[in-house]
């Protein structure tokens, strides 16, 4: 059959996530916005924004509840072990800012220190976070695993996985955080606890991609669903 | 006894006119700490809360500000502004009066800061923000008099709580200052009289003559009014017979949306081209202002309006009332029957419009109160933490400010009166660290606390913020609809309705019907269209729940063998309702199921109340959602909810079970949408979230997203949170108003009748083209979620797989 879409891989939905073949690269999508590539062992998130609420309390004294590192981090920790990925990459805007990244609080480094323990930890630079972080792993502007290639955003390069845009998508009234893919191209949900979102019909995404889009949800389940 | 001087006694006299008791008694009382003055609209009341000031002003001796007038309108400061000068100019008197709104130019007020005038006319806002400045203490030194215009109406809301608390601040900067209140007729007006003194001072009422009775009645019309709905498009040639019948007709609707629909239908019928206008809160200033003059220049014939008119500008000569949809509270159909016959002494003429066959019951209801002087109010609990917040935080702004005489001058606030230490402690801490069981905010507090003990804000620049972030008025996130091409803004709508927009589509606006083109930075972008017919522009407008007492009265009929009382087709509506099902009593909760349209329903007849039948449906849905049953949705409203859901429920009666709907709501709570909005509310006022932002106003959706995040983690983490505990307090009240559920609980006592019928029941009928269907977000969306994903997949070519 031809198909200009990437297509579900029957034989191995699991309960909630959804697998898929993007650039001939397995690929499953997690109900929680990270993607799994099981042929690699590799996990990846993007945009957690770490410290976005210390960032907005040291801009403007507004003091949001500082517990969305913790949220983020459980989250995170949830589908390490799930998936046991060798390789973990954090796909750019992991930290609001650089100075958030240099006042995370001593338990949370220690906890992120406890994820890395045995992993290949690679921290994409992203807008908010362009050097390097003073933590495990290591920094790079892009990389590339299998036929894919991963960078914070979106070029105009073939077989790329990126963030950045925090898509959302809506289906009957409800519009929850989605991945956005068409056959060359796929855009990952923002991960991290405190993040708004892109509504998947505006012009900067959708100028992205050629042709035929699809959407994944998140929620209780990642549900595909192609966009009109 | 304080006599007129010559030159006030002249004035009057030329006018013809002669000084009211309740304006000499205000005179003689002028020396009271805190007086209140209740009178119908149209009796001097304004010129009665003035002329203290305008005696003692009248020897040009006094420097700087003498005397605040605030109320709850812009519009009504200018009207104000226009009316006092006026006998001023004519007598020659050496007062200067300025107004001071939002809508006042910034050097415009700069210049008041720097050289206040004698009498100042504002709104609780804008004296808020006035006390937020570094130069408070110079603006308000000399302050002898406030005058609280329409405080009935303030008192009701957090507006109230705000404007007392600013008070407090302007007592302490002008020890000297009397308080006056300006009040319509109230249920209860010592409570009022007891928020406007600085506790615990005592008030003094004065009553003026509350003039004949009104003359009231619900309009006849040859056509039914329909089943459902609230059009009332029925009643249009009716209504527009009597437009022409009067010199000037005010036709109020409780809503925007519904005032929008009527206002298109009037003038597809109004084949004489009567001058009608309308105007409500969500119209464009300039188009607002235009009607407004038009009005006063007595060039309308009749206006469509909500609630926007409700307060006491003064139109001219309004002749008639007509209020369309049950009035829902009698207190308020009362005010608005004082509008008519803005004369002392000549009785209101007013009309009642049901706009469906429920409605016809509850406007007989209504009209028997107001026939007894029965009026409803709902008892107000202790002053809110959130507006507390940012009372601190406005103190902060204006300068370092001690925490014990802070207190101090809280608890001279009625409504605060006895708000503990610890209490205020919470609210302090709130806002110096953010009060997170987490003390995540060592280095970034916003309030420090200074050697000499003074509590300041870390980052003076935060003041900017604070201001722009004052007030406590809860506005939907709004789009501004503007004709492409074209920078004059029609209006605003929701930015939920603006979501569900397509190009092409058509709505109401201003009385004309648009279509929707594109959404172009966070403006609607619109064209003209003239030939379909609309889709509703749902502006929320406000939502009244049906009063307590309106509710029990509408109970008490249904007792009645029949309805003499009542419209034959009503009578025989509720007739039938008897016969086939039954109807329901006051001590009895009444649940009915049956199938329609592949679908399985329940309606569930509680007379709580729009908001608490709501919080109902949320608690009932919930738990079916626990027991698998799939609900898909619910509509509530005064006086039923109707659950719809894909799985038959034999046995409903136990979802109505007493313990279960308590013990349902402390799960509840944690996590739904009702809870979530009530959240945000106290979090933007205490100065969590933000309004304004300095710079480009952040688009509404990223906000509600982001506080329902907050709301998520806080009862994850922090569920003790002092946000997480006024949210609580105020789910007892206001939208979730779970007291009201308590209230139905116990007069019901666990006793339920359960009827299962194979077909919708007369009484249930309205309820199906209700607006505001709630979707319930579980496993039954999800169901329909998946087949609709399945359709676009198969759709696409890609089912198979």
């Amino acid at each position: 059959m031809s198909l200009d879409l990437p297509y579900g891989l029957p034989q191995e939905q699991s309960m909630n996530a959804y697998s898929f073949l993007f650039c001939q690269t397995r690929c499953t999508a997690l109900p929680s916005g990270a993607l799994h590539l099981p042929d690699h062992d590799v996990l990846c998130v993007s945009d957690l924004h770490l410290g976005k609420s210390e960032r907005i309390a040291r801009r403007s004294g507004v003091m949001l509840p500082p517990y969305e590192v913790v949220e983020t981090l459980q989250k995170l920790e949830t589908d390490i072990a799930a998936t046991n990925p060798d390789h973990i990459i954090c796909l750019g805007d992991s930290f609001d800012d650089l100075d958030a990244a240099i006042s995370l609080n001593e338990d949370m480094r220690l906890w992120l220190a406890r994820l890395q323990a045995g992993k290949t930890w690679v921290w994409i630079e992203g807008n908010h976070d362009p050097g390097p972080v003073d933590m495990g792993g290591t920094h790079k502007a892009d990389i590339t695993v299998g036929t894919l290639t991963f960078r914070h955003i979106a070029t105009n390069a073939t077989a790329e996985v990126s963030g950045h845009y925090h898509p959302k998508h809506r289906v009957t009234g409800r519009s929850r955080p989605a991945f956005l893919c068409d056959t060359q191209r796929l855009i990952m949900p923002a991960y991290g606890a405190y993040t708004g979102g892109l509504a998947s019909h505006a012009p900067e995404l959708r100028k992205l991609f050629n042709g035929r889009i699809m959407a994944i949800l998140t929620g209780h389940k990642a549900i595909p669903v192609p966009i009109t | 006894m304080t006599t007129l001087p010559p030159k006030f006694e002249t004035w009057f006299a030329t006018r013809g006119w002669a000084i009211h008791p309740h304006q000499q008694a205000m005179l003689n009382q002028a020396d009271a700490p805190a007086l209140m003055l209740i009178a119908p609209t149209g009796g001097g009341k304004t010129l009665a809360g003035f002329l203290p000031s305008l005696l003692e002003l009248s020897d040009g001796q006094h420097d700087g500000l003498h005397t605040l007038y605030v109320s709850p309108l812009k519009a009504l400061a200018a009207d104000i502004k226009r009316n006092l000068r006026t006998p001023v100019a004519e007598m020659d008197l050496p007062i200067r009066i300025e107004d001071r709104t939002g809508d006042t130019s910034y050097t415009q007020k700069r210049r008041q800061r720097a050289d206040p005038p004698h009498i100042l006319l504002t709104t609780p806002e804008s004296l808020a923000l006035l006390t937020s400045y570094e130069d408070a203490p110079h603006i308000f030194k000399g302050l002898q008099r406030i005058i609280v215009d329409e405080i009935h109406a303030l008192a009701e809301s957090k507006r109230g709580d705000q404007l007392m608390l600013a008070l407090s601040r302007l007592q302490t900067l002008a020890p000297n200052l009397r308080r006056v209140g300006l009040s319509a007729t109230v249920e209860d007006p010592d409570a009022i009289a007891a928020e406007l003194a600085c506790h615990p001072d005592p008030c003094a009422i004065i009553n003026a003559d509350p003039g004949p009775d009104p003359d009231i009645s619900m309009l006849i019309t040859q056509e039914k009014p329909p089943w459902t709905g609230g059009g009332a498009k029925y009643a249009i040639p009716a209504v527009l017979e009597q437009v022409k019948n009067h010199k000037t007709t005010l036709i109020f609707h409780n809503t925007r949306a519904q005032a929008e629909i009527f206002f298109h239908n009037l003038w597809l019928a109004n084949i004489d081209d009567l001058p009608i206008g309308i105007h409500h809160g969500s119209l464009a200033r300039e188009q607002r202002e235009r009607v407004e003059a038009a009005m006063v220049a007595g060039e309308l014939r009749a206006i469509v309006c909500t609630g926007s008119l409700d307060l006491g500008i003064d139109w001219g000569d309004v002749d008639l009332v007509v209020q369309v949809g049950a009035p829902k509270n009698v207190k308020r159909l009362v005010q608005r029957i004082g509008r008519a016959n803005h004369r002392y002494n000549a009785p209101s003429k007013a009309l009642l419009v049901p706009a469906n066959r429920f409605e016809v019951v509850e406007c007989v209801a209504a009209l028997e109160a107001v026939k007894e002087h029965d009026l409803d109010g709902d008892r107000k609990g202790p002053g809110p933490r959130d507006v507390l917040c940012q009372h601190i935080l406005i103190t902060a702004c204006a300068g370092p400010f001690d925490a014990d005489q802070l207190y101090q001058e809280i608890k001279t606030v009625g409504a605060y009166r006895t708000l503990s230490r610890a209490a205020f402690d919470d609210c302090l801490d709130f806002c110096a660290t953010g009060g997170y069981a987490l003390r995540a905010y060592d280095k970034w507090k916003r309030l420090l606390q200074t050697a000499d003990g003074l509590w300041q804000l870390r980052d003076p620049r935060a003041a900017q913020r604070i201001r722009m972030n004052i007030g406590t008025i809860q506005d939907t996130d709004t789009l501004k609809v503007r004709m492409k091409g074209n920078f004059k803004a029609l209006g605003e709508v929701e930015e939920a309705f603006a979501a569900t927009l397509t190009p092409g589509d058509t709505f109401l606006i201003g009385g004309q019907v648009v279509r929707y083109e594109n959404l172009k930075e966070m403006t609607v972008e619109v064209s003209r269209r003239g030939d379909k017919t609309p889709k509703i522009a749902t502006f929320m407008g406000t939502k009244f729940a049906n009063s307590t007492q309106l509710s029990q009265r509408i109970l008490r009929m249904f007792e009645q063998p029949n309805w003499p009382e009542l419209p034959a087709h009503t009578a025989e509506w509720l007739g039938l309702q008897r016969r086939v099902s039954k109807l329901p009593e006051a001590d009895r909760i009444l649940v009915e199921n049956f199938p329609h349209e592949g679908r399985h329903h329940i309606c569930v007849y509680g007379f709580a109340g729009r908001n608490a039948m709501q919080t109902l449906g949320m608690l009932v849905t919930q738990r079916m959602e626990e027991l698998n049953l799939h609900p898909l949705g619910f509509v509530a409203t005064d006086y039923a909810t109707l659950i719809w859901g894909l799985d038959p429920i034999d046995d409903p009666a136990p979802l109505f079970k007493p313990d279960n709907i308590r013990a349902d709501f402390e799960t509840w709570l944690s996590g739904n949408a009702v809870m979530k909005k009530t959240f945000r509310g106290a979090a933007t006022i205490a100065g969590l979230i933000e309004r304004n932002l300095p710079q480009a106003r952040k688009s509404g959706r990223q906000a509600t997203f982001s506080s329902d995040i907050l709301y998520d983690t806080l009862a994850k983490y922090d569920p003790d949170h002092l946000m997480m505990r006024i949210t609580r307090e105020e789910a007892m009240r206001g939208l979730v108003d779970f007291g009201r559920i308590e209230e139905m609980l116990s007069r019901t006592a666990g006793r339920i009748d359960h009827i299962a019928l194979d077909r919708v029941t007369p009484l249930s009928l309205p309820m199906f083209l209700e607006q505001g269907r709630i979707a319930v977000a579980g496993a039954g969306q999800d169901r329909i979620l998946e087949e609709e994903a399945a359709r676009l997949m198969h759709e696409a070519g890609v089912g198979s797989l």
